[in-house]
């Protein structure tokens, strides 16, 4: 399909006729450093900034990314609005994303430059706790629709608790934020009190694809694609929701609840098997686990739908929905990246009401607790 | 293996102390290493002719099998002394194994760490027409696909040698997609996802495009995870095909033609119907090749075999499929 992009019409109209939908992915975009994020920085970390930029763990200034994406700022052509990035315009993302395709409710993940994994803790810890005050300030005080993240400097975990406790109680914010490409697998113990804080403060842990955190995506070194990144955030999120099983972290915290955001989620039961299976082989290895890796899974675990798995037999989504459970997956559109998914063509399966409204809303509402 | 190394090896490893180098992959007493009644009364399971008759052939009428030698060779950091060790540990085969029994065959174990020695070694067994396969592992110094590995693929194909990719780590990069595993089962665990980036890597690169009829075998890789993730990576190719232009045709086509996995272990849930449907999902009955991955613990007993299974997909997975995947196989028959 073309898009002209430069003499577009007005977006579409608010569409009464399509169903209601919890997007549990968006990515809104701060508009500037300066003007979206330092009101909320001391001077001394405007001054790093401009001296001497943001380190990610990646060789470019700013976090410039070494597999640049498939489209500018890796969004779709047609989301951006006059004069600005996609993302940065909430009346224009009201109109084309949240009128038009009938949003509820939607979940908002800062990316790049939230703080997130910079390879300076204090400027991360800094950087992150502007982040949730702009999306307070900025997004939700302007629109009731959105719910915030919690985003934390996950590499240093006191601040990162301190982030989490600092939001608790306010009803802003939806969950706390993590990016899936730690320096560690995320299940180790340095990064538990995380996970601790998020259950006392009775929030989800979501766990967003992207990020560096040192290591290559892959276990036999770094690839050359982008195409290869975006297929390996699969890969690295099975590693690290193994991780988590594994290391207890869902059997010492029982209402602890892990969202895997936007690394698909076809390959989870073939996952699953695996882990029982050689888990039961080796359980002596890990005795502290008591039931299966399936069953905290099941109960504490859901994914986000986008980028949704396309077989050449529908049907076969069909069956991998029926393994995984129809209470378990949450819609999101990514909006607005390139790979946006539309609520309307998303999902080409023959569905029962029940099934459609779980998946594309009270699942999300039922995770959030939104009426 | 000293007998089987030059007096320059041999003085070293005499000389520096060296030991055995055996693989952190399977830990010697760890229950995936050795199903426990073909480790008893044995120092090392299938380390003896006669138990692997008895235990590995002869239960499963097996008339071919193929051997793959799991020694550390490529997690050496030198590229001589890897080189050393390969050229030793293939001649251990062909004499110890291969010259005293029939029914064996076996892959050439290369030293991936430099591809021109990888080269001769392929070049220096290929005569051999009991070699039927080139093995290289899963996790290694960098991704298979890329360029560099490249003359192998050719010297393999010139010698109509598939190549084979088995489960196992150098250990030069952290062992998952997500960092240093804390333990044995997290890295089993992800062995399945050290398969799915290599085939990204060897599909992506263009290898299959420059090399049409190269056969990658996939050894004790699982093979339930295939299907999600040819979804995943041809969705992909479809939005982002024009940073890869050489890749003309859909993964999942790709794989169908070009992509085997071996049977063992079968990752799958104990409910029979739902395997099935899971192989139905791969979209071919030519993927799977009969494995039993001895003296490995992945089934008690002689039930290496799903159940359930028709009777023409287990011909193709029991014999057909891998007559068709080695060429050298066919010139001697099952």
């Amino acid at each position: 399909m073309n898009v002209d992009v430069l003499n577009r019409g007005p977006v579409a109209a608010v569409s009464n006729t399509r169903l209601a939908v919890a997007d549990c992915d968006i990515h809104p975009v701060i508009r500037s450093l300066r003007e979206s994020l330092y009101p909320y920085l001391l001077s001394r970390w405007r001054h790093h900034l401009e001296t001497y930029g943001m380190s990610q763990r990646v060789a470019y200034q700013d976090g410039a990314p070494p597999y640049p994406k498939g489209t500018p700022n890796a969004a779709r052509r047609d989301s951006w609005p006059p004069g600005g990035a996609p993302g940065t315009d909430l009346d224009f993302m009201r109109a084309q994303h949240l009128d038009a395709n009938n949003v509820a409710f939607a979940v908002c993940n800062p990316l790049m430059p939230s703080g997130q994994g910079f390879a300076n803790p204090q400027l991360s810890a800094a950087m992150c706790h502007a982040t949730n005050e702009w999306q307070k300030y900025a997004l939700i005080a302007r629109e009731r629709r959105l719910r915030a993240s919690v985003v934390v400097p996950y590499e240093d975990t006191a601040a990162s608790v301190a982030e989490i406790e600092l939001r608790a109680g306010d009803p802003d914010f939806a969950q706390v934020l993590l990016l899936s490409r730690t320096a560690e697998p995320l299940g180790q113990p340095r990064y538990r009190p995380i996970f601790e804080a998020a259950v006392r403060a009775g929030l989800p842990v979501a766990i967003h694809a992207f990020g560096y955190g040192g290591s290559p995506i892959t276990s036999g070194g770094w690839p050359s694609y982008y195409i290869e990144e975006m297929a390996g955030h699969s890969q690295n999120s099975q590693a690290l929701l193994s991780s988590l099983v594994i290391e207890g972290v869902f059997e010492s915290l029982p209402s602890l609840r892990v969202i895997i955001v936007e690394a698909g989620f076809a390959w989870l039961p073939a996952l699953c098997a695996r882990l029982d299976k050689h888990w039961l082989r080796m359980r002596d290895e890990t005795p502290e686990l008591r039931r299966l890796p399936s069953e905290y899974i099941r109960e504490q675990v859901w994914l986000t739908t986008q980028p949704m798995e396309e077989p050449e037999t529908h049907e076969h989504l069909h069956d991998i929905i029926d393994w995984i459970g129809w209470d378990r997956l949450l819609f999101a559109s990514d909006y607005p990246h390139w790979d946006f998914d539309d609520p309307a063509t998303a999902l080409p399966l023959r569905l029962t009401e029940e099934q459609r409204q779980k998946f594309f809303l009270d699942n999300a509402r039922a995770l959030y607790g939104m009426a | 293996l000293l007998p089987y190394l030059s007096d320059h090896w041999r003085a070293q490893m005499v000389q520096r102390g060296m030991r055995e180098l055996d693989t952190i992959a399977y830990p010697a007493n760890a229950p995936i290493t050795a199903r426990p009644d073909w480790r008893a009364g044995t120092d090392k399971a299938g380390s003896s002719l006669d138990r692997v008759r008895a235990e590995a052939l002869d239960p499963f009428s097996t008339s071919i099998a193929i051997c793959h030698c799991l020694y550390g060779v490529q997690a050496l950091h030198s590229e001589d002394m890897a080189a050393a060790f390969a050229r030793a540990v293939n001649q251990w085969i062909a004499s110890e194994w291969l010259d005293r029994e029939p029914r064996l065959r076996a892959s050439i174990v290369v030293p991936t760490q430099n591809v021109e020695m990888a080269v001769d070694e392929i070049e220096h067994w290929a005569a051999d027409r009991r070699f039927v396969q080139v093995l290289v592992l899963a996790s290694g110094d960098a991704l298979l696909g890329k360029r560099q590995y490249w003359p192998i693929y050719a010297a393999a194909l010139r010698h109509g040698l598939p190549i084979g990719i088995h489960a196992g780590s150098a250990y030069h990069n952290p062992n998952t997609a997500a960092g240093w595993a804390s333990t044995v089962t997290e890295d089993y665990v992800g062995q399945a996802q050290s398969f799915q980036s290599q085939l990204t890597s060897l599909i992506c690169e263009g290898v299959f495009s420059k090399f049409p009829t190269l056969q990658v075998v996939l050894l004790e890789s699982g093979f339930t995870w295939l299907a999600p993730h040819m979804w995943r990576l041809t969705k992909y190719w479809r939005g982002l095909r024009p940073e890869i232009p050489w890749v003309q045709r859909a993964p999942s086509e790709i794989v169908r033609d070009n992509v085997r996995l071996t049977l063992q272990p079968v990752d799958a849930p104990p409910d029979t119907d739902q395997l099935h449907r899971m192989i139905d999902h791969m979209g071919s009955d030519r993927l799977l090749l009969f494995s039993t991955d001895y003296p490995h613990w992945q089934f008690d007993g002689t039930d290496a075999m799903p159940a359930g299974l028709s009777p023409d997909l287990t011909r193709r997975i029991l014999i057909d499929n891998a007559l068709e995947t080695y060429a050298r196989l066919r010139e001697t028959g099952p």
